[in-house]
């Protein structure tokens, strides 16, 4: 039986071939524009995250108290303990680093401007934020005692100086007191986001830490670790040996990314909704007009002894070709659209934009199961269900109403 | 035995001052094995006598009866079901599933009942040879004339020999050679396997080789006249 109706319904298909390639070529477009268009909002948010770890956050982070309040040195964290150290050196962790990061302000002969002045220590930087992998000209910092700065090329920019020249910091010590020294610009990196790149100034963290008069003591530890989908039980290993220390991940630093990815999943679903919605008119109406043309047909097939419940599955299983076809071609668009992008996009092009929203100018689009397989069940069952009313209607049609016979 | 039973049996369209009687108070008893021709002009409730007989449409009043089965009381299911396992039918239009060959559509009944694959396309392939299709077995309706396609329907409707053959002017597309043909194999089945068979016609050469014959007018039987015509 299921292969006379799967006959039936697949002949039918084809009947109006035109009909049916549009219908196809909407489903597939329809489609593939849910995992496309996921992908490329699933990698945008995935590369914020990154961007967002790299960025000096890290996947954890500790301060002192009232820092996130008042980020001045005098909320300072001092050198871990034996304790903590263990955890931070534990074989999960990928790297971490304690830093110094006060507001300064910098001046050229020309300009003064406000910045984030970071101390690291570049040994320890390496495997932990963008400032050690990203592209620089000049020397970058190679150990906690080197006496260079290290700024953004926008930032150069700004104030209107070069490699090698020298630049004043301006900041205030332990003591609260004005501390300013000289630097000589040894480096000047490119970042990702422009933003970076007039935020943060880089000298090495012993330097920083002498002339802040506080030895020792550090703004913050950075952590980074394997295991970032569970950070949870890493915070609360950390914060068992942090005393009276602030332990932080980095959606807690981060909320506008937090929220971003928290509503990622609602913005998916609404947005293959609303494509399914405007498909689905497409679809509905294609099987209407596909049911109304075949009225006689299908009272000819009643009257045969086809029942009802059987007209009803003819026509969804028509239905379910159509949409599985559709699907196929959809998921096929949809790879073939996204392999050739799968080692990033340059978006640099309206860069400054997204910049401003923490996004960077290269897009990799992330494909992920759940959305494909969230995507193509919207399609399949909502699609099924589309049909069943009309469906359901041709199989309830009187057949002596559509039947001619030779006169009353 | 009586394969139609009807009592009262009234269909009318419309209402009000609209209403249109297309069956009125009709009494027809029906035997197993019986060769019916329903005669009338148009408009006299052959049609819709033959639509409520295979349960396609309902009585507005009475009692029917197909093949012991009170049709009144049955679903739309069920009346699929006694269409398929004891009715065949013949249209004059509108035969055919487009869709299918000549001989998936004389096959599709026997399909539908569930008969094995082969056998049904081998019954299927010697009645179509008996109806004078051979070698067009694989063609569209489409690429059949008229009288084909009535033949493939006759072919349809009685491959699985069902009780009771409902045609609704069966030689109204045939030259008078394939009517002629078309009757003797209805007879034939008719004589050979006991299938009650019921024409609406307006052919006088059927109306004359009829065993019985059913004048209506207005709905109602005229004239109901039993012969033997062996």
């Amino acid at each position: 039986m299921m292969r006379l109706l799967a006959k039936l319904a697949w002949r039918n298909l084809w009947r109006n071939r035109r009909r049916t390639l549009i219908m196809l070529a909407a489903l597939a477009v329809g489609v593939w524009s849910m995992i496309w268009m996921t992908a490329l909002m699933r990698g945008m948010l995935d590369q914020m995250i990154e961007d967002s770890v790299n960025n000096l956050s890290g996947h954890i982070q500790i301060h002192a108290k009232n820092f996130r309040n008042d980020p001045s040195i005098t909320n300072s964290l001092t050198n871990p303990d034996e304790k903590l150290l263990q955890v931070l050196n534990h074989n999960e962790i990928i790297g971490w680093s304690g830093r110094i990061k006060v507001p300064a302000m910098i001046s050229s002969e020309r300009y003064s401007l406000p910045v984030t002045l970071v101390g690291i220590d570049p040994i320890m930087e390496q495997s932990l934020s963008f400032i050690m992998q990203t592209d620089f000209d000049g020397e970058m910092l190679a150990t906690a005692e080197d006496n260079g700065i290290v700024v953004g090329r926008k930032l150069l920019e700004k104030l209107e100086s070069r490699l090698n020249k020298r630049l004043v910091i301006t900041t205030q010590d332990k003591n609260n007191q004005l501390a300013d020294r000289g630097f000589r610009i040894t480096a000047v990196y490119s970042a990702k986001l422009q933003l970076l790149e007039s935020q943060y100034v880089f000298v090495s963290l012993n330097i920083l830490q002498t002339m802040l008069s506080c030895e020792n003591c550090l703004s913050e530890i950075s952590i980074k670790t394997m295991h970032h989908d569970n950070l949870q039980s890493l915070k609360d290993r950390i914060k068992s040996v942090a005393g009276d220390y602030e332990v932080n991940t980095w959606f807690e630093l981060d909320p506008y990314t937090e929220s971003m990815l928290k509503s990622m999943d609602g913005f998916i679903f609404v947005f293959i909704i609303i494509i399914f919605i405007a498909m689905s008119f497409g679809l509905v109406n294609t099987l209407v007009m596909a049911i109304f043309e075949r009225t006689r047909e299908i009272a000819l097939l009643h009257a045969l002894g086809l029942s009802p419940r059987l007209i009803t599955l003819q026509i969804v299983i028509e239905a379910s070709m159509l949409v599985l076809i559709g699907l196929i071609a959809g998921n096929l668009l949809a790879y073939l659209s996204i392999w050739p992008m799968r080692e990033g996009v340059d978006i640099s092009i309206v860069g400054e934009g997204l910049d401003f929203a923490g996004i960077s100018s290269v897009l990799k689009p992330s494909l992920w199961l759940s959305d494909i397989a969230f995507a193509n069940l919207t399609v399949i069952v909502l699609g099924i269900l589309a049909c069943l009313l009309p469906a359901w209607r041709a199989s309830q049609k009187a057949p002596a109403a559509a039947i001619n016979w030779s006169d009353t | 035995m009586i394969t139609v039973e009807a009592t009262g049996l009234s269909r009318s369209f419309g209402e009000g001052e609209l209403i249109v009687h297309a069956i009125n108070e009709l009494d027809l008893q029906i035997k197993e094995g019986e060769f019916v021709c329903l005669a009338g002009p148009s408009g006299s409730g052959k049609t819709t006598l033959l639509n409520m007989i295979g349960g396609l449409d309902h009585p507005s009043r009475g009692m029917l009866k197909v093949a012991g089965q009170d049709l009144s009381n049955m679903t739309k299911n069920q009346l699929a079901d006694l269409r398929l396992h004891k009715i065949g039918f013949v249209f004059q239009s509108y035969n055919l599933v487009p869709v299918l060959s000549a001989v998936e559509n004389v096959e599709f009944v026997a399909q539908l009942q569930g008969v094995e694959a082969s056998q049904r396309r081998q019954m299927s392939m010697d009645i179509l040879k008996e109806v004078g299709l051979e070698g067009m077995e694989q063609r569209k309706p489409a690429e059949l004339s008229g009288g084909q396609q009535q033949r493939v329907a006759v072919a349809r409707a009685i491959l699985t020999r069902p009780p009771l053959v409902l045609a609704d002017e069966p030689t109204a597309n045939l030259d008078s050679v394939t009517a002629e043909n078309l009757i003797d194999l209805f007879l034939h089945l008719n004589a050979h396997f006991g299938t009650t068979f019921i024409c609406s016609t307006h052919d006088p050469m059927v109306m004359q080789r009829a065993r019985r014959l059913i004048r209506m007018r207005d709905g109602k039987i005229e004239e109901d006249i039993v012969r033997d015509t062996t």
